[in-house]
């Protein structure tokens, strides 16, 4: 294996790390199951796709464009949700997804089936990203920042009432958690992440097609947030970085990685709900066991 | 005549949605489950149907082989997984469906299966003659699918109001603890569920194969994402509805299509009906409320 292969693996690792954090906001913090986050993974990377090769704008502002416009397309997208829940809810996700997809592959402005290409490598204070290390770096940068949204959120007062509506959204509306209000954030903070993690996508490959933004893409960032620990800052990470490097360890997997993301899935809801490293699950409660000192954020403990 | 045969294209249509959807809402009904893994069912029946009609020849042997394998293959996705999660969460079981489904297609595609290529299914019309007159016309293959359709509901019907088998499914979709303690047997009845609900699918997936003359591992993700659809606007769990609700669809869609074209893919128009319907009357048509 070269090094190059291995940057790149782990580029998308990092990428990938992004997209399960940021789908975990949504689905593990507020609780809005949701199969079309690759739909935001897609709008982020054709916006700023398109800013790039038909307007020739610089990275930084087809980067902030795919965060603005993706978060702002989610919002709209999480209006459905105030009214619809649970599996109604998911079918809508799914539906998101399908309509993205074909809005892609059939408007010729987004280039059709043939996808975008010719996207520049991006240039920030006159150097140039151009794949290998520094690329890694760059979509490393975005995965720490992810991940410090994700905390800072967790800590916050709108941390809490995604806790609270994640539970039951009757009881936190009773005791005056807008619920409309803080979904609505989930959604749209969730699709921002998700849409500035396109943008890195779409400028890393150098060229977008809708294939690449199909539902099964969707299912397998579910399947990282579910395999690692729905809810927790740790889950999605391991999840992405266990799910994205399996495949290519084992060339056998690779052939397979649908499969292995669907049986997973199956699985995990058989015997470990709440995923590997989740709250409940019996390796945490093992680790926390052997090692008492390190323990959980008095938010992760309550019930 | 143009509107004619779309009316008749339209009833087809509605057709393999109403074989597909009756199978999901009768799943719902009793389970309270999305069950996504249905796409898979129909795929499956399709392939068995090919299978089967490539060696005998005869469309109705590929009719029968595949409704019935389709049945035990939708017992199976019950016995192994939903029957375990009887009393999680909701999204615990939907999310399991999802991971089947993704894990069936995936699997579906490989060359030992159905390979990532499509196959024709060469059963025209099975002999049955071209209907033309003043008010409906339909091609023999139309006019196969509108027969199987109706006998297949006729035969529900009878089922579900006529035999104990019916009443059970009813009271369990009512209230499934309450039914146990009536005493009826919920596994064989939710099991007797799924094996009709799936052979109904793979019933659809053999006849859209015919019509359309292919059968390949992705053919149920519309058809069943549709099904859905359907289902929420007909109203979760009730039969009626997901027919009329089929009708509907599928006269949308054919008249938007002639009438005004490709603003939006055709396949998104029964999306946008889904958000209006889950905006404005999130009960379904003919939902219970």
């Amino acid at each position: 294996m070269s090094s190059g292969y291995i940057v790149t693996i782990l580029t998308f690792v990092a990428i990938y790390i992004s997209l399960a954090l940021s789908l975990n906001i949504l689905t593990g913090y507020a609780g809005q199951i949701s199969l079309g986050h690759a739909a935001f993974l897609g709008i982020g990377a054709y916006t700023s796709a398109v800013l790039a090769v038909h307007y020739g704008l610089p990275f930084w502002v087809d980067f902030l464009a795919a965060v603005v416009v993706t978060g702002m397309i989610g919002t709209i997208l999480g209006l459905p949700s105030l009214r619809v829940r649970h599996d109604f809810l998911v079918l809508a996700t799914m539906g998101v997804n399908f309509v993205v997809v074909s809005v892609f592959k059939y408007v010729d402005f987004f280039g059709g089936a043939m996808g975008l290409v010719n996207i520049p490598a991006p240039t920030i204070l006159g150097l140039t990203f151009r794949g290998g290390a520094p690329y890694l770096t760059l979509t490393a940068i975005y995965a720490l920042l992810t991940l410090a949204v994700c905390w800072y959120l967790s800590k916050t007062w709108s941390g809490l009432a995604f806790h609270a509506i994640r539970n039951d959204e009757d009881a936190a509306a009773s005791v005056g958690v807008g619920s409309a209000r803080y979904k609505i954030y989930a959604f749209g903070i969730s699709a921002a992440l998700a849409g500035g993690a396109g943008s890195l996508y779409a400028h890393f490959l150098g060229s977008v097609f809708p294939d690449n933004f199909v539902f099964v893409e969707s299912i397998g960032m579910l399947s990282m947030v579910i395999f690692g620990g729905i809810g927790t800052l740790r889950g999605p990470i391991i999840g992405a970085i266990f799910l994205r490097l399996m495949p290519e360890m084992f060339r056998f997997i690779q052939d397979y990685r649908f499969t292995l993301y669907g049986a997973l899935l199956v699985l995990m809801m058989l015997f470990q709900p709440m995923g590997l490293l989740g709250k409940d699950s019996w390796l945490w409660k093992f680790s926390t066991r052997v090692w008492p000192g390190y323990r959980t954020s008095k938010r992760e403990e309550m019930p | 005549m143009l509107i004619l045969q779309n009316l008749s294209d339209a009833l087809i249509l509605a057709c393999t949605y109403i074989l597909m959807a009756a199978g999901l809402t009768m799943v719902y009904g009793v389970l309270k489950v999305l069950h996504i893994a249905h796409a898979s069912v129909y795929t499956v029946g399709a392939f068995i149907g090919v299978l089967i009609y490539s060696w005998v020849g005869n469309f109705w042997l590929a009719l029968l082989g595949a409704m019935l394998t389709s049945g035990v293959f939708g017992v199976l996705i019950y016995r192994s997984t939903y029957f375990y999660l009887l009393n999680a969460p909701r999204t615990v079981p939907l999310i399991a469906s999802v991971g089947m489904f993704v894990m069936f297609t995936d699997l579906l595609q490989k060359n030992f299966l159905m390979g990532p290529y499509q196959r024709a299914f060469p059963a025209a019309g099975a002999g049955l003659p071209a209907i033309q007159t003043t008010w409906l016309s339909l091609t023999p293959k139309q006019l196969l699918i509108l027969l199987v359709t109706l006998g297949l509901l006729v035969m529900l019907y009878f089922l579900l109001t006529r035999t104990r088998l019916g009443l059970s499914w009813q009271a369990a979709s009512m209230d499934r603890e309450m039914a146990a303690a009536v005493g009826i047997n919920l596994n064989r009845s939710i099991a007797a569920n799924f094996f009709l609900g799936s052979a109904l699918a793979g019933a659809a997936g053999v006849l859209v194969g015919v019509y359309n003359n292919s059968v390949f591992a992705t053919m149920g993700d519309l058809p069943s994402y549709k099904a859905f659809i359907i289902i929420v606007l007909g109203g979760m769990g009730s039969l009626p509805g997901a027919i009329l609700a089929s009708l509907l669809l599928a006269i949308v869609e054919n008249f938007m299509v002639a009438s005004i074209g490709y603003v939006l893919p055709r396949d998104s128009i029964a999306f946008l009906v889904l958000i209006l319907m889950l905006m404005f009357r999130p009960n379904g048509l003919l939902g219970r409320e």
